[in-house]
C-alpha cells in the first residue's frame, strides 16, 4: 500500500499549556486533493506546519513515499517537494514579485543573482498554469488575489508535488474561490497531490475527494467525501449538531441613528484615497452590514466612524449630531460602542487584568473614579458582574491578566464591555474572527438581541456566510466605493461575489 | 577650504562606514544602538596595535593594514555580545544596545588607565612617542588635500554594499530578514544566522568606524569621553540615508560638513568673525539631525521587523 | 463562581518575587563578572615585572585592595572616618533615585528615556543658576532644577508625539546639545556670572548662598553624632523617596496612571479607549525629565561638588546609571529606592580601591553587565510567568515599536 504519498503517523505537537496536535493521523493518496477539515483553533495549521517543517513535532512520524523522513526545517521539505501557501503570506512587501518567488532558491550567475533565467522561468509557469501576475511589480502594489498566485508560483517554481493550501478562500470573492477551484483540480490532473484546509464545508463537496477532520487538536477520522453530507461533516467538525443558520425575527427598523454623507478617507499606504465618498444610513432595529474582500476601505471606512482616523471630506452623523470631527471619548459618550477588527491591536491592553480592561470605555465615569483615584472596589464589583452575566471565563476572573486568555474569551469579554455600555449604535467589525462555533453562536445572538432591543447595528464581515446570516440589508464594498445594496432574502452569495470583485455595480443612490 | 575638506572627507568616511554598519544591522532586523559602544572598543583596539605594532617596529604599510583589521575584529567581537542577547535571547534590543555602549566606555577606560599604569585615560600615538608606526602614516596628500586610508575603506565599502545588498543572495536573504522574518524562515533561509551576520557585519564597520574616527585627526584620544556621540550621528546619518548605501553617502556628507566646522572654525575668517564658541560648533552636527529627522521621519521607511525579536516557535 | 481575589492589580505576588529574583541574579552575575575583571588587573599588575604569582597571591590582593572596598561600598573602614562613606553613598543615592524613577516612569508609558542625562545637565545648570545668581532659598531651587529637566525631557516627547521621531534618538542627540550648551553658558568665555576663574569651576553655593544649600541631618548614636559635623547628609535622599512614593500611587491608584500605563502597553487600545496618547507622551516626557532635573538639583545643592565646564566633556554617569537602577527595579517605584542605593554603594566602594591597580570605572563595567542582562531577564520573567499560566494565546507582543 504504498499509495500514501505523504503519511502523517501519531502526530503530537504541545504549545506551553496546551496540546494543537492529539495523536493526530493523516494519510495523503497521490494525486488526490485531500480536505482537512476543522474550526478555527482545531490544530489544522500545526499540523501542516509541521509537514512543512516550521515544528518539531513531540511525538509521531512523517513518511513520504512510505519510507521515514525527518523534516526540520523548510529546506528539507522542499526537498521532498513539499510546497505551502501560507493562511497569512509570507511575502516581502517591498521586494518585487519576482524576488518573492527566488528567494530562498535563487538562480546564481557566480555570486551575482540571475534575476534574468528565474524571469524566464517564472512567466513560462504564469502561462502554462494561467496565473498571471506581473513579475516587476511589488508586492505592496498587487491585489490580494494576485498575491496568492505568487505564493502558488513560489510551489511550482520549486517543482512541488504535494502542494498545501492552507485557508486560501477566505480573502476571495466566490469567483476567485470557484478559479482556484480549477487550479487545484489541474494540478491533479498532473498528478499533484493536494492538502486543502478549511472550514468551508461547500468548498469540499465542491473539489476534494477525502476529508480528514480534527476537532480540538484530536483526529476525528477520514471520510470519502461523496459519500458523507454535509451535516455527517459538521458533526465530525463540531461533535454536535450545528444551528447552521441563526434564527431571528422581522426587523422593525426606527429612526435613522448613524447617517454617513460622502466620506472620503485618505489611505495610509498609498497615496489613493481608501474610502471614496461612501453613503449609509444605519437605523434604530436593524443589522446593517458592510460586505467585502479584505483591504478594500472598510477598515478605514470604520475607523473614520469612530475617530481613530480622520477623514478628508464627508459628514458623519450619530443622533442628529455631527461627529464627523468629534473626539473618540465624545463618540462613545454619545451612545458609540465599537468592537475592534483586531481584538489585540485595539480591543484589548493585554497586559492589564481583565478587570481594568472591563471598564476601558468608562473607567473615567464617576462611579470608577473620585478625584481622579481610581475606585477599585467599584471596578472588581463591576467587572465581576460582566463576568457572571457574559460568561467569560479566565483563570482567576477579574485579576487575569487578559493576555492570558483564550481568544473566544478575550472577544466575550470586548462584547460584553461594549454591549453593556447600552450604546445606541453598535459597531461590530469581524466580531466573529477566528473563534470556534459556540463563541459564534453565542456572539451572533448576543448581536440580534442587540438589535430586537431597537439598537442600531453596523455589521461589517468577510465571511458571506455570515452576512447572508444575520444582516437585514447589505452593502458591498469595493475599493473604498459603496457598490451596491442588497436584501439578503432576496439576493444569494454569487451575485454579491460579482459586486465585491468590482465586476458588477449599481448606479449610486441620493 | 583644502582644511574644511579634509575634515569633511575624514568625518564623512567615519560616519558612512558606521552607517553603514547600522544599515546591515538594522536591514536583518536587529536595531543596533550599540554602535557609539562598538566605535569606542574598535578604537581602542586600533591605537593599542599602533601601540605594539611600533614598538614591535613592523613596517608602516603592513602597521596600517593590522591594526585596521584589528580595529574592525575587536568591533566585531563586541558586536556579537548584542547578537547573542538581541537574536538568542530575544533581548531588548535598545536595552541591550545602551549597555553596550556604558559597558564600552568604562572597558575603554579601564583599559586605558591599565596601559598607563596611571590615573590618565589618555592614550598617545603621535610622531613623538611612535617612531616606527603613528597617526601620519594613515594619512597621505594628494595635492594640497590631506586624505587618509580610512577613506579609501569607506568609499569601497559603500560600492561593496551596495553590490551585495542587490545584486547577491546573501543582500537579498538580509533584507528579507529584516522586512518579514517569518517569509525567510518559510523558504529556508535561517533568520538567526543572517542577523547574527547582519550584525557582525555591522561590528566589523564600526570598529573601523571608530578607529577612523580617532587615528587620523589627533594624536592622542581620552577614552573618557568615548566617541562624543558619533556612533550616534550615524545613526541619524543611517536613517536620513533610508538604509541605502547611497543615500547614506550622501547624508553622511551633509552631516560632515557640520562636525568638520567645529575642529576648523577658527581658520575661516568669517566663522572666527562671529566670535562663536567652540561649542556651539560641536553642537551643530547634533541639532542638524533633529532638524532633518523632523522633517524626515513621517515618510522614513524602517525595515518592518526591525526590533522585533524573531521567534522560531512562536505563533 | 469566581471569588474575591485580593491580589494586587498588575501582577500577582509571585510576579513580583519573580521580579526580585531575576535582579538578584543580575546583580551576582554583575559582581561575580567584575569580580573576574578585578582579578585580572591585579594578575596584571603582579606579574608585571617577570614574578610568577600563584592563584592564592591574585585572589587575596584582588580581595584585600579590590573587591572588599566595592562590597563594603560607604561602610568600608578607612574611608568611613566620621560617616564620610556612608554620607558619600547616600548623597549619591538621591540623584540616582531620581534618574532611575524617571527612567521607570517612561517606560511604564512605554518610552525609553534614555536622555535622563541631558535632562540631568540642564536640570543642574537651572539649580546652579537659580542658587548663584538668583541665590533664591534652597526649595525653590529644587523647582529650578525640575524644571530645567522637564523642558528637556518635553522636547523629545513632543517630537515623538507630532513628528513621529523615535525617543531613542531625540533623547541622544538632546542629551550633547544639552552638554555642551550647559558649558557654553556656564563658562561663555571665562565671563560666566557662575564661572570661577581661580578654580576653573562654578563658585561653591555655600560662599555665593547658603541659603540654596540643602538642610542637612544627623544621627545620633548614643551621645555622639555618626557624622563628623562638617560633613553632614542632606536631606536629598528623604526628598528622593518621598517623590518614588509619589510616584508609585501616581501610576497605581489615580486615573492618569491608568491612562500613562495603557499607554505604555498598547497605544493602540488606549487611542480606542479615548485617551489621548499623544499627550499622555508627551506628559510622561515631561514628568521623567522633572523627575531627572530634580536628582541634579538633590546633588548639586548639596554643596558637594561644582560645575567644571571645561573638562565636562562626557555626559554625567547619574543619567545612565538611571536607566540600571530602573531595570533592576523592574521599574517598580519602590523597588528603585533599593536598586539606586546598590548602585550608589558599588560606586563609592569602586572609588576606594586601590586606584594604582584597580580603575574606579570598574564599578561601572559592573553597573554596564547588569543592565546588559536585565535586557533579557524581562524576557526570561516572562517566559517563567508564560509557563505557568494554564492555556496561553499570547499573541505575538511586538514590545515595542520601531518607528526610527
Amino acid at each position: 500500500m504504498a499509495d500514501y504519498v505523504i503519511e502523517m503517523l501519531n502526530i503530537t505537537k504541545e504549545f506551553p499549556g496546551i496540546k494543537a496536535n492529539d495523536d493526530v493521523t493523516l494519510q495523503l493518496k497521490r494525486g488526490e486533493i485531500h480536505a482537512l477539515l476543522g474550526e478555527n483553533g482545531a490544530g489544522k495549521s500545526t499540523l501542516m506546519s509541521v509537514l512543512f517543517g516550521l515544528y518539531q513535532p513531540e511525538k509521531g512520524i512523517i513518511k513520504k513515499d512510505g519510507k521515514e523522513v525527518h523534516i526540520n526545517n523548510p529546506n528539507d521539505a522542499t526537498a521532498l517537494r513539499i510546497g505551502m501557501v501560507h493562511q497569512h503570506f509570507k511575502l516581502v512587501e517591498c521586494f518585487t514579485v519576482l524576488d518573492n518567488i527566488i528567494l530562498g532558491a535563487e538562480p546564481m550567475n557566480g555570486v551575482v543573482v540571475n534575476r534574468a533565467s528565474a524571469r524566464k522561468r517564472v512567466l513560462e509557469l504564469s502561462d502554462r498554469y494561467g496565473l498571471k501576475v506581473d513579475p516587476d511589480a511589488l508586492v505592496e502594489d498587487i491585489s490580494v488575489g494576485m498575491q496568492q498566485r505568487v505564493e502558488i508560483l513560489k510551489m511550482l517554481y520549486r517543482d512541488n508535488e504535494i502542494l498545501i493550501f492552507d485557508e486560501p478562500t477566505a480573502v476571495l470573492t466566490p469567483q476567485e474561490i470557484d478559479e482556484l477551484m480549477e487550479i487545484m483540480k489541474g494540478f491533479k490532473a498532473e498528478g499533484k497531490s493536494i492538502l486543502f484546509i478549511t472550514h468551508k464545508l461547500a468548498e469540499i463537496k465542491a473539489v476534494a475527494d477525502r476529508c480528514s477532520v480534527l476537532r480540538k487538536g484530536k483526529y476525528m477520522g477520514t471520510v470519502e467525501v461523496a459519500d458523507t453530507s454535509v451535516e455527517e461533516m459538521s458533526r465530525l467538525m463540531v461533535g454536535r449538531d450545528v444551528e447552521l443558520v441563526s434564527t431571528k425575527g422581522e426587523s422593525a427598523p426606527g429612526d435613522v441613528i448613524l447617517k454617513v454623507e460622502n466620506l472620503t478617507v485618505p489611505s495610509k499606504t498609498s497615496k489613493k484615497d481608501a474610502v471614496k465618498s461612501a453613503s449609509l444610513e444605519v437605523r434604530a432595529g436593524e443589522i446593517v452590514c458592510l460586505a467585502g474582500i479584505e483591504g478594500n476601505g472598510q477598515t478605514e471606512f470604520v475607523h473614520a466612524l469612530t475617530g481613530l482616523e480622520k477623514p478628508s471630506a464627508g459628514a458623519v452623523t450619530l443622533l442628529g449630531r455631527d461627529i464627523t470631527h468629534a473626539p473618540i471619548r465624545q463618540r462613545s459618550k454619545l451612545g458609540m460602542s465599537h468592537i475592534p477588527e483586531d481584538r489585540h491591536k485595539h480591543g484589548l491592553v493585554l497586559d492589564y487584568p481583565l478587570e481594568y480592561n472591563m471598564v476601558l470605555q468608562r473607567y473615567w465615569e464617576k462611579g470608577f473614579q473620585t478625584g481622579g483615584f481610581l475606585k477599585s472596589r467599584a471596578i472588581r464589583s463591576y467587572s465581576d458582574r460582566l463576568i457572571e452575566q457574559y460568561d467569560v471565563r479566565s483563570g482567576q476572573g477579574s485579576v487575569t491578566i487578559a493576555r492570558s486568555m483564550s481568544g473566544g474569551n478575550q472577544q466575550k469579554a470586548i462584547v460584553a464591555r461594549e454591549i453593556d455600555k447600552d450604546p445606541q449604535l453598535l459597531i461590530a467589525v469581524q466580531p466573529t474572527r477566528g473563534l470556534d462555533v459556540g463563541a459564534i453562536e453565542y456572539i451572533h445572538k448576543q448581536i440580534i438581541a442587540q438589535r430586537d432591543a431597537g439598537k442600531a447595528v453596523l455589521l461589517v464581515s468577510l465571511e458571506l456566510d455570515e452576512v447572508m446570516n444575520l444582516s437585514d440589508r447589505i452593502l458591498v464594498m469595493y475599493e473604498g466605493e459603496i457598490v451596491g445594496e442588497f436584501d439578503p432574502k432576496t439576493t444569494d452569495t454569487q451575485t454579491l461575489g460579482l459586486y465585491m470583485a468590482g465586476a458588477k455595480r449599481m448606479d449610486k443612490e441620493g | 577650504m583644502w582644511l574644511l575638506l579634509k575634515y569633511t572627507l575624514l568625518y564623512a568616511s567615519v560616519l558612512a562606514l558606521v552607517a553603514l554598519g547600522g544599515m546591515f544591522s538594522e536591514r536583518s532586523g536587529i536595531i543596533n544602538i550599540a554602535l557609539e559602544g562598538i566605535m569606542v572598543i574598535g578604537g581602542l583596539m586600533g591605537v593599542v596595535m599602533i601601540n605594539i605594532l611600533n614598538a614591535a617596529g613592523v613596517p608602516a604599510a603592513l602597521g596600517v593594514i593590522l591594526t585596521i583589521l584589528a580595529a574592525g575584529l575587536a568591533g566585531m567581537a563586541y558586536s556579537s555580545l548584542l547578537a547573542f542577547s538581541a537574536v538568542n535571547l530575544k533581548a531588548d534590543q535598545t536595552i541591550g544596545g545602551t549597555a553596550l555602549n556604558l559597558l564600552a566606555t568604562a572597558l575603554a577606560v579601564v583599559i586605558a588607565k591599565r596601559i598607563n599604569g596611571s590615573d590618565s585615560p589618555k592614550i598617545s600615538y603621535n610622531s613623538t612617542t611612535n617612531k616606527a608606526l603613528c597617526n601620519l602614516d594613515f594619512s597621505f596628500q594628494v595635492g594640497k588635500l590631506t586624505l587618509n586610508w580610512f577613506i579609501v575603506v569607506a568609499v569601497v565599502a559603500l560600492f561593496a554594499a551596495w553590490f551585495v545588498l542587490y545584486r547577491t543572495r546573501f543582500g537579498m536573504r538580509l533584507m528579507s530578514c529584516g522586512e518579514h522574518p517569518q517569509a525567510a524562515d518559510s523558504v529556508g533561509i535561517n533568520v538567526y544566522k543572517m542577523r547574527w551576520c547582519g550584525v557582525l557585519i555591522s561590528g566589523v564597520l564600526g570598529g573601523i568606524g571608530g578607529m577612523a574616527y580617532i587615528v587620523p585627526a589627533v594624536g592622542d584620544w581620552n577614552f573618557e569621553i568615548g566617541v562624543a556621540g558619533m556612533g550616534f550621528l550615524a545613526l541619524a546619518v543611517m536613517i536620513f540615508g533610508q538604509w541605502k548605501p547611497a543615500g547614506i553617502a550622501a547624508a553622511a556628507l551633509f552631516f560632515a560638513v557640520f562636525r568638520a566646522m567645529a575642529n576648523i572654525f577658527d581658520s575661516i575668517a568669517f566663522l572666527n568673525a562671529m566670535n562663536w564658541p567652540k561649542e556651539i560648533y560641536n553642537m551643530m552636527p547634533f541639532i542638524a539631525s533633529m532638524v532633518v529627522l523632523a522633517f524626515t521621519s513621517r515618510n522614513s521607511r524602517a525595515p518592518k521587523a526591525e526590533g522585533v525579536p524573531y521567534d522560531k516557535g512562536s505563533r | 463562581m469566581k471569588k474575591k481575589n485580593t491580589a494586587p492589580r498588575l501582577g500577582s505576588t509571585s510576579d513580583s518575587l519573580g521580579s526580585l529574583l531575576a535582579s538578584l541574579i543580575c546583580i551576582l552575575a554583575g559582581l561575580v563578572i567584575g569580580f573576574i575583571a578585578l582579578l585580572i588587573l591585579g594578575w596584571i599588575t603582579l606579574a608585571q615585572d617577570g614574578n610568577s604569582v600563584t592563584f592564592g597571591e591574585m585572589l587575596s590582593k584582588t580581595w584585600n585592595s579590590g573587591f572588599k572596598a566595592i562590597l563594603s561600598g560607604g561602610f568600608y573602614k578607612t574611608a568611613n572616618t566620621m560617616g564620610m562613606g556612608v554620607r558619600a553613598e547616600i548623597l549619591q543615592a538621591a540623584p540616582l533615585i531620581m534618574t532611575g524613577l524617571s527612567v521607570a516612569f517612561a517606560f511604564k508609558t512605554g518610552l525609553f528615556n534614555i536622555g535622563a542625562a541631558g535632562q540631568y545637565t540642564v536640570g543642574a545648570y537651572f539649580a546652579l543658576y537659580a542658587a548663584l545668581v538668583l541665590k533664591l532659598p534652597w526649595w525653590a531651587c529644587l523647582i529650578a532644577s525640575a524644571i530645567g529637566g522637564a523642558i528637556w525631557g518635553t522636547v523629545p516627547g513632543i517630537f515623538k508625539a507630532f513628528l513621529n521621531v523615535n525617543e531613542v534618538i531625540t533623547s541622544i542627540m538632546f542629551n550633547w546639545i544639552g552638554l555642551y550648551g550647559v558649558n557654553t553658558l556656564i563658562y561663555q568665555g571665562g565671563t560666566g556670572a557662575m564661572y570661577n576663574t581661580n578654580t576653573t569651576k562654578t563658585f561653591t553655593i555655600k560662599q555665593v548662598s547658603p541659603e540654596s544649600l540643602l538642610p542637612t541631618f544627623n544621627v545620633t548614636i548614643g551621645e555622639k553624632g555618626y557624622f563628623g559635623k562638617m560633613f553632614l547628609p542632606t536631606i536629598g535622599i528623604f526628598i528622593a523617596i518621598g517623590v518614588a512614593i509619589l510616584i508609585w500611587v501616581v501610576l497605581n491608584k489615580t486615573v492618569f496612571g491608568y491612562e500613562l500605563k495603557a499607554c505604555g502597553f498598547n497605544k493602540n487600545a488606549a487611542k480606542y479607549a479615548g485617551i489621548n496618547d499623544k499627550k499622555n507622551v508627551i506628559l510622561s516626557m515631561t514628568i521623567a525629565g522633572a523627575l531627572a532635573g530634580l536628582g541634579a538639583g538633590l546633588f548639586y545643592l548639596s554643596g558637594s561638588k561644582e560645575w567644571e565646564p571645561l573638562v565636562s566633556t562626557a555626559l554625567p554617569a547619574a543619567g545612565f546609571n538611571g536607566i540600571s537602577v530602573a531595570l533592576l527595579a523592574s521599574s517598580n517605584p519602590i523597588g528603585c529606592i533599593f536598586s539606586a542605593i546598590f548602585i550608589s554603594h558599588i560606586t563609592v566602594g569602586g572609588g576606594y580601591m586601590d586606584a594604582s591597580i584597580f580603575p574606579g570605572e570598574v564599578s561601572s563595567i559592573i553597573s554596564g553587565v547588569v543592565i546588559y542582562l536585565c535586557a533579557f531577564s524581562l524576557l526570561f520573567k516572562s517566559g517563567i510567568r508564560k509557563r505557568f499560566t494554564p492555556k496561553t494565546r499570547a499573541a505575538a507582543g511586538n514590545g515595542k515599536e520601531a518607528d526610527a
